[in-house]
Parts: C-alpha cells; sequence; structure tokens
C-alpha cells in the first residue's frame, strides 16, 4: 500500500490508483469534467488540479496523477477554487453556452460545476464563435457550439464500443470532434448507432434527437457497467 | 429610517424576469412597506431619477440607446445589479452575436430600409448583445432565466436587512 496525505488525512492507496480514486476513497470531492469512469485519464479540462505541497506546490491533474509514497496533497483550498472558477469561465467563454434553451439544462455537468463553484458571471469575454450543428445522423445530433472538447465521447467511441468513429480535427480553439475523416454524422461507415458518446457526454453537445429544452438525462455510469461485465483477458 | 429607493430597467430580454419578480407575490406587500420603486419598467415613471440606491437590470445591451441609458443610471445609482441570465451572460439575445449585423438585419428585413442599420427612428443595433458588466461596472449577479422568485426575495431580504446580498449555492444557477 502507497501511504499519503490529501487535505491532512491520512490515505491509503493501491499502487497505480490516482490522486482522483484515493480521494473519493475517503470521501473527499475533487471537481471533474473530462474524467469518466471506465474511460483512460486524458488530464484534458484541468478541473480536478490539485496542489503537491512537497512538490513545491506544483498543480498537478488528479484523474491522470498515480498516488505515490509520502505525498501532501491540497485538494481543496481557496487557491485552488479560484483556479478552477478560471478554468470554468474560459470554457463557457469559448464557445456559446447558453444553458437556457439546452437540452440538457439541469443534467449538465459544466451548469453544475459553475454552481459548485460559486461562478456567478464569467469575467472573459466571449468568443461568441460561429459552429455548426450536424444534425445528419437518424438518432441523434451533435451541437459544436456546446462542446468543451473533453474527449469522453472519441474514448467511449475507441475504448467501449470500438468503433473509433469519434476523433479530434483542428488546433486549440479550433478543435472540433468528427465522425471518421470529417464526414457529416450520418454518413459515417464506422457508427454503429450505440449511442455510447451521447451518455458520455457531460454537456449538451451530444443529444438524442426530438429532446426539448431540458429534456435530455445522460448515463455516463453505463460505460463503467457494461466494461466491468467483460471478461478480464 | 428611510425607504430604500429601488429601480428595475428592461433592456433586451423577454420581461420573464420582471414576471419572476411580479410572483413574489403577497412578498411584493413587505416589500412595498420598505422601498420606494423609483423606476421600473411596471411604473408610470419617464425619467430615471437621482440617488437610486438599488437598480434591477433585465436584459442584455443590445443597441445604442440601452447602451447609454445603463451608462447614465450606472452614474445615478449606487448598487447595479445584473438581473437574469440575458443581463449576466447575454443568454438568448446573444444567439445573434455569431452572425455579422448587417447579414442578419437583411435576412429579417429584406433589402428596403432597415430600422437600426444606422441611427434613426430606431436605435442603432449594436454588433453584438452584450452583458451587462461588459458595459459598465456591475456590483451584484443574479443568475436563472428566470431567476426563481424565491432566489429574488433571498436577495432582495438581505439588501433591505442591511446585509451586502452573496448569492451562494443552488441559489448561483445559470438557466
Amino acid at each position: 500500500m502507497i501511504n499519503l496525505r490529501i487535505d491532512d488525512t491520512p490515505v491509503q492507496a493501491e499502487p497505480g490508483q490516482t490522486i482522483l480514486v484515493a480521494a473519493r476513497g475517503v470521501g473527499i470531492r475533487i471537481p471533474t469534467l473530462c474524467q469518466v469512469d471506465a474511460l483512460s485519464p486524458v488530464g484534458a479540462c484541468r478541473l480536478c488540479l490539485v496542489e503537491i505541497r512537497n512538490w513545491n506546490g506544483r498543480l498537478v491533474p488528479a484523474c491522470a496523477t498515480p498516488a505515490q509514497e509520502g505525498l501532501d496533497v491540497v485538494a481543496n483550498s481557496d487557491k485552488l477554487t479560484t483556479l478552477r472558477r478560471t478554468i470554468l469561465e474560459l470554457l463557457f467563454s469559448e464557445r456559446n453556452h447558453i444553458c437556457a434553451f439546452c437540452v440538457s439544462s439541469g443534467h449538465c455537468e459544466l451548469q453544475d460545476l459553475a454552481t459548485e463553484l460559486g461562478m456567478d458571471h464569467v469575467t472573459f469575454p466571449y468568443r461568441f464563435p460561429s459552429l455548426p450543428v450536424d444534425a445528419t445522423h437518424p438518432k441523434f445530433g451533435l451541437d459544436h457550439n456546446r462542446c468543451v472538447l473533453c474527449g469522453r465521447c472519441v474514448r467511449a467511441c475507441s475504448e467501449v464500443e470500438g468503433a473509433y468513429t469519434w476523433g479530434f480535427s483542428g488546433r486549440g480553439v479550433a478543435t472540433l470532434v468528427e465522425a471518421d475523416l470529417g464526414d457529416p454524422w450520418g454518413a459515417s461507415k464506422t457508427c454503429t448507432a450505440c449511442g455510447k458518446c451521447v451518455q458520455a457526454c457531460p454537456v449538451g453537445a451530444l443529444f438524442e434527437k426530438g429532446k426539448a429544452t431540458a429534456e435530455q438525462v445522460k448515463r455516463p455510469e453505463i460505460l463503467a457497467e457494461v466494461t466491468e461485465r467483460r471478461p478480464r483477458v | 429610517m428611510s425607504k430604500v429607493r429601488l429601480a428595475s430597467v428592461w433592456f433586451s430580454g423577454c420581461s420573464g424576469c420582471h414576471m419572476s419578480f411580479l410572483d413574489l407575490d403577497e412578498r411584493l406587500l413587505e416589500l412595498a412597506s420598505k422601498v420606494d420603486l423609483v423606476y421600473s419598467p411596471i411604473v408610470d415613471i419617464k425619467e430615471y431619477p437621482d440617488d437610486v440606491d438599488v437598480l434591477l437590470v433585465e436584459g442584455a445591451i443590445g443597441n445604442t440607446e440601452q447602451r447609454h441609458l445603463l451608462e447614465e443610471m450606472r452614474q445615478k445609482t449606487k448598487l447595479v445589479v445584473a438581473f437574469g441570465d440575458c443581463a449576466v451572460t447575454g443568454n438568448i439575445p446573444s444567439l445573434r452575436n455569431p452572425i455579422p449585423r448587417e447579414e442578419l438585419l437583411r435576412a429579417v428585413y429584406g433589402d428596403g430600409d432597415i430600422p437600426g442599420l444606422e441611427e434613426g427612428d430606431v436605435p442603432k443595433m449594436l454588433p453584438q448583445a452584450m452583458p451587462i458588466h461588459t458595459v459598465v461596472k456591475v456590483d451584484r449577479f443574479i443568475p436563472g432565466c428566470p431567476p426563481p422568485a424565491d432566489r429574488i426575495w433571498t436577495f432582495l431580504q438581505a439588501l433591505l436587512a442591511g446585509r451586502r446580498p452573496e448569492l451562494a449555492g443552488a441559489d448561483l444557477r445559470f438557466g
């Protein structure tokens, strides 16, 4: 067993467990967005940043950093809340996140994080980018305006469904998730229409057609339910 | 003790925040005993008065007249409050923001004389509908589309009790 401290609480972790998993084991909450159980960690959103006191206060993503012997971790502090709220404000200002008419309002991880972290307004200038909506798939839709580029759809499609339909195109703020090599989703030859990407999406970017405002409830936990039933190789 | 001088204004929004304010229902009686409503879409006063204590601003800033009025109101007001998602984030009026202003107006009004394209009988439309804190200093934010009456009451009660109103937890919810 590995011994470390998180928020001054002594914690034990198995070798290979992340700081995030170790914290959850003792009931310490660390906000996350791109992390979802059953998918490999990527540290894309940076909301789970924690401070390591004995690494000169270095900030590391708790979801992608293995627990190590003797680590002295700060998981919650005013400084970290301010940092996490700043990251959240950058996410909100980057695209057109308008809760009032979103299918996922009331069931959205981004909206919930704003409430949890006390974000009452966005201090950065909004970019208001012009982005398309892909409604070519018979069952599902993709609204790039609401996408946070967490990559949960990309990982669910490759790691759980094994279809490798979703990927990223472009760089930086111009990054988009795209099906196959930029085909309209409805024309994709690899998509199995399983819907795991929709269930994995933390916001209203991927949605089921026919859902109106606030009607889209997601079940990202199905990913772990599926993989846990698989025989270990 | 003198009454709090309360004002409200309705810019680019649907009036839903004011409807939610009216949903205070019987609490409006208690409010009326503690405040003077000195300017609002629901009272018949045309000029924004001096020495306003609190201003609730509904709606985004979408044209030059709204921007001018807000700047004037800021000068005459102690506490300016962004009241609802349109004032806080731009919200629904900001849906037009990715579209160039002239392209948008021509799509709606065709090729003829287009109201709002230039200053005229209708104020000139700004290139984008903006949250009010991008125009003036804003002291407090009440998110929500609309903010529920209970949230408005939580805010007003703190104000009337002489505390600085601070919304927290579930009262900081967009949409």
